[in-house]
């Protein structure tokens, strides 16, 4: 099986699961106990939130909150923002978030919050100047994600947050930066970012871990209320195996960086080249410099993207698809929408995500059968003139 | 990922009949590019026999699928015999298709429909059908549904519910601004089927005899003319119509066109209105 889909989920890091294994065996005591045998999870969770803290580049362990995954974070840090700050009624943030965090903005419109949705252009870059206009004296909160989960793009968050706290200092600044950690470097103490999310499964942690990080003269509410843990602010005991785990991999990811920086990135640029030359009617959705190295976008015009899923799927590929088909809501992707990628190619865009398990062999296999199975797949398609039209212009 | 039966598998692995008739007798299409799915359905008659079909479609695998069975259904039945094939049957045919995937079977149907509209000429259709002619109306415009298509998806396959609805024909799956519309045909159909279940010949008669006098009448009226009922026999109205309306040379699209269709909206679609 070849693995392209490393920003839906990732494979869990052997070396992960080896921390993590006591946890679930012999040291399963409550850290909050006060015997000798619950001294080793309590301790197992002050070094991983050390190591979240080093990964994030964060000033203070405290900093660091775990919760149960990547959507509880942005819940959290939205919802208990707000809460904190009643008396303003306005939120920035942009058409192409992740549906965790779109769709908590919807529930605050409905209850009266205006919301200002901040769209992209054809590359999948923010409208920086639309963002600026939109802040204003009342805005609550401004919410960007670090990276595009879809497209891969990265948004200037550091710069944003800089425009924001020099014009309304007032204003929160939440950064989603589930796609981002473990891909490029996060340093959380140069910004004034005052709070940001990621979730432990995208970088080779397992599924039901996350991290919010908030600066220390953030308030925000809790989102479970119950006991002490995490100071107050998520309550639950701790889920230790896995918030070891989370540790161990953002330990990893930041020995890691380099080599996704580098070789991440030339096994995706090959990966791209190798598809835009060998088939005849793909088009890259966006090709900008900044991206995450992991990430390609391919729309393959013509073509319905399950269809491409389905075929690919049965040659052991995984990627995953914008189109509609996939999730069942028949709406097409709305980042590639925000984007106004034609709609020729919009329900046949494939995502292509890499990891560091990504190995050479299988770019080669996949620019290798892709274009077998474009050929196949054209040719059940009704736009056989169109299709020629492209053929041609590729020669 | 969806339960795709062995069925469905296998036609979008190895879809047949795929392709073009160049001198095809009827091409149905349905969908469009911009919806996400599209058919093309091209068809070789020997007489009134489909000789030969072929298809070229854009879409998911479960609409290759539907396609493909389709094209293989057809081949050798009489235009008359596929004219019965409903989106359910290539639905079953395939061994089923997840909820959510209905509409593609849909898309199939709508695309065989066309071509046989074609054979026979759009009003035969229409009249067999007793469609409406301001039943064509749009109900979701994302998608272009007809109100038509939600009533036979509706009817043809139980649907309940507004999400049932929009996986079977994709209306309210985009904006969502055609989903109140869609629940109100709902309510309609249900509630029509329910009052008609529950009507006994005398309940039946009154409530024919106090439309006609309330909403029909009084239009008629308003031409110089009226209508009076005679009789109720079984599902068969007998009314007599007086004024200018006795003899007028247009009575008898006044009957079917107008009593007709609002007595069969109102007190029960069964019902024929005959003159005596």
């Amino acid at each position: 099986m070849i693995y392209l889909d490393n920003n839906a989920t990732t494979k869990i890091d052997e070396r992960v699961l080896e921390e993590m294994l006591p946890y679930l065996k012999e040291d399963y005591a409550n850290p909050s106990s006060m015997y000798d045998f619950a001294k080793k999870p309590a301790a197992a969770i002050r070094e991983a939130r050390v190591k979240v803290r080093d990964f994030l580049g964060a000033e203070n362990e405290k900093d660091i909150y775990f919760t149960s995954c990547g959507s509880e974070s942005a819940n959290t840090a939205i919802k208990g923002v707000l809460n904190c700050n009643r008396e303003k009624r306005h939120i920035i943030t942009t058409k192409v978030e992740h549906p965790a965090v779109l769709n908590t903005y919807k529930e605050f419109e409905n209850n009266g919050y205006e919301v200002d949705y901040i769209g992209v252009n054809s590359q999948g870059e923010l409208d920086i100047d639309e963002l600026k206009s939109r802040l204003r004296k009342d805005t609550a909160l401004v919410s960007i994600m670090y990276a595009n989960n879809e497209t891969g793009v990265i948004y200037p968050v550091e710069e944003i947050a800089e425009y924001i706290k020099s014009k309304s200092p007032e204003t929160r600044f939440f950064v989603d930066a589930v796609q981002a950690a473990g891909k490029i470097p996060i340093n959380v103490k140069d910004t004034k970012i005052d709070l940001l999310g990621i979730s432990g499964h995208k970088f080779h942690a397992p599924k039901g871990v996350g991290v919010l990080y908030a600066k220390p003269d953030v308030r925000f509410t809790p989102l479970i209320n119950g006991g002490h843990q995490e100071r107050g602010l998520r309550a639950g005991t701790e889920n230790v195996p896995y918030i070891v785990g989370i540790g161990k991999a953002a330990e990893l990811a930041m020995d890691a960086l380099s080599y996704e920086l580098k070789e991440v990135k030339r096994l995706r640029d090959r990966l791209e080249e190798g598809i835009l030359k060998n088939v005849f009617n793909a088009r890259l959705n966006t090709g900008v410099k900044d991206r995450v190295p992991n990430t390609s976008n391919i729309g393959f015009e013509y073509v319905e993207g399950e269809l491409i899923l389905l075929h690919l799927s049965d040659i052991g590929v995984c990627a995953s698809s914008g189109s509609a088909c996939t999730s069942g809501s028949l709406e097409p992707s709305h980042v590639l929408r925000a984007m106004g990628i034609p709609f020729t190619a919009l329900h046949g865009s494939i995502r292509f995500s890499l990891s560091r398990f990504t190995t050479e062999k299988d770019i080669d296999f996949v620019i290798e059968k892709l274009p077998g199975i474009m050929d196949k797949l054209t040719s059940i398609s009704p736009f056989q003139d169109e299709l020629e039209v492209l053929r041609k212009r590729k020669g | 990922m969806w339960e795709y039966s062995e069925k469905v598998l296998d036609h979008y692995r190895n879809p047949r009949n795929v392709g073009k008739i160049d001198d095809a007798d009827l091409i149905g299409e349905a969908g469009s590019l911009a919806c996400g799915d599209s058919l093309k359905l091209y068809i070789k008659l020997d007489g009134k026999v489909i000789k030969d079909a072929k298809f070229q479609t854009f879409g998911c695998g479960s609409a290759v699928a539907s396609s493909s069975i389709l094209t293989e259904m057809i081949i050798g039945k009489t235009i008359d015999e596929a004219a019965k094939i409903t989106n359910k049957d290539i639905a079953d045919e395939l061994d089923g298709l997840p909820q959510e995937k209905m509409h593609c079977s849909v898309m199939g149907h709508e695309a065989l429909e066309d071509a046989i509209k074609k054979y026979y000429g759009e009003d035969v259709i229409a009249m067999e059908e007793g469609l409406n002619p301001s039943g064509e109306k749009i109900i979701c415009t994302c998608f272009n549904v007809t109100e038509n298509q939600i009533w036979e998806a509706i009817k043809v396959n139980g649907l309940k519910t507004v999400d049932e609805v929009t996986n079977y024909t994709k209306a309210g799956g985009a904006c969502g601004r055609c989903r109140g519309v869609i629940k109100d045909m709902l309510e309609t159909y249900y509630k029509k089927a329910e009052q008609t279940a529950e009507l006994t010949p005398t309940q039946k008669i009154l409530k024919i005899s106090k439309v006609i006098d309330q909403q029909i009448s009084p239009q008629l009226q308003k031409d110089g003319g009226d209508v009076e009922l005679v009789d109720v026999d079984g599902n068969k109205v007998k009314v007599k119509l007086t004024g200018m309306c006795s003899g007028c040379k247009n009575a008898s699209m006044t009957l079917k066109n107008f009593v007709e269709t609002i007595l069969k909206d109102k007190v029960d679609s069964k019902l024929e209105v005959e003159q005596v």
